[in-house]
């Protein structure tokens, strides 16, 4: 893989998930949320899993980012006026999330595998008619439940959104 | 050259901006949209390691899988999850987190 195509693609997904917390307009979150999944996406595909990459784009980008707009303009949010800042609470929480990075930081740089390079890949992989392969053998339980469950939020959205719930 | 540490150092930056926004932004909409950066910077960490994992030639598919199923259930949920906000900005006529404060010891 090219390192200057994984900075670059590393640098516009960090850069617009900043984007997405420091924004306050709603929509521009959502649509800086766009540009990071791409961001993210191109990654994948930087390790060689272009079906990974391609899902990430039609869920995210394609299904997710809509439900958010269309939510975001349904309830016709606008920009939050300021409020008073409670600064105990920014300064706390900027703490535990930089110490948490650090704790990430540190343990990785311990990781002996995490220096080495990657090994390097077969001429073809073939990743479409390896995943779907193992979908249906030995993942076929967890993928048929993974059916149920999908049919099981939308009867839930259904339910939750009616006017009056009982 | 890029290693294994630096996709995870990267998935580790994204996760942390999704935690900050977790923890600093009181609209509910954005702290949704923050949990999905933290979900997603799993599945990237997750997609490294089956890279880094090779046998015969050929990546660890069982993570690929696994990483399919986590953005499946995870679509599931952003749409039960904005289904509950809608219902609770129809009672409440607020997504500002703290004025949402009943169940507040």
């Amino acid at each position: 893989m090219n390192p200057f195509l994984f900075w670059f693609f590393a640098f516009l997904m960090l850069v617009f998930g900043a984007a997405v917390v420091l924004n306050r307009n709603p929509i521009a979150s959502a649509l800086s949320l766009v540009i990071c999944f791409m961001g993210l996406s191109a990654l994948f595909m930087s390790l060689d899993a272009f079906f990974i990459g391609i899902i990430q784009v039609l869920v995210y980008a394609g299904a997710v980012m809509v439900l958010f707009l269309f939510i975001i303009m349904l309830l016709d949010l606008r920009a939050e006026q300021l409020r008073k800042i409670n600064y105990v609470a920014v300064a706390g929480g900027s703490a535990v999330a930089i110490v948490f990075f650090l704790q990430i930081y540190f343990v990785v740089r311990q990781l002996n595998a995490a220096q080495q390079p990657f090994p390097a890949l077969a001429a073809k992989t073939d990743d479409v008619h390896n995943i779907g392969a193992l979908l249906f053998t030995n993942f076929n339980l967890p993928f048929q439940i993974i059916g149920v469950l999908v049919l099981v939020a939308t009867i839930g959205v259904v339910v939750l959104s009616k006017r009056e719930l009982r | 050259m890029v290693t294994l540490g630096h996709y995870l150092i990267v998935s580790g930056m994204l996760f942390t901006i999704g935690f900050a926004g977790v923890l600093l932004r009181r609209n509910i909409i954005i702290i949704f949209m923050s949990l999905e950066l933290m979900l997603n910077a799993a599945n990237l960490s997750l997609v490294a390691f089956s890279r880094f994992r090779v046998t015969d030639g050929l990546p660890n598919y069982n993570v690929q899988v696994f990483v399919f199923f986590i953005i499946t259930v995870a679509a599931a949920e952003v749409a039960v999850g904005l289904a509950i906000i809608v219902a609770l900005y129809r009672a409440r006529q607020t997504t500002h987190v703290e004025d949402i404060n009943t169940l507040k010891f």
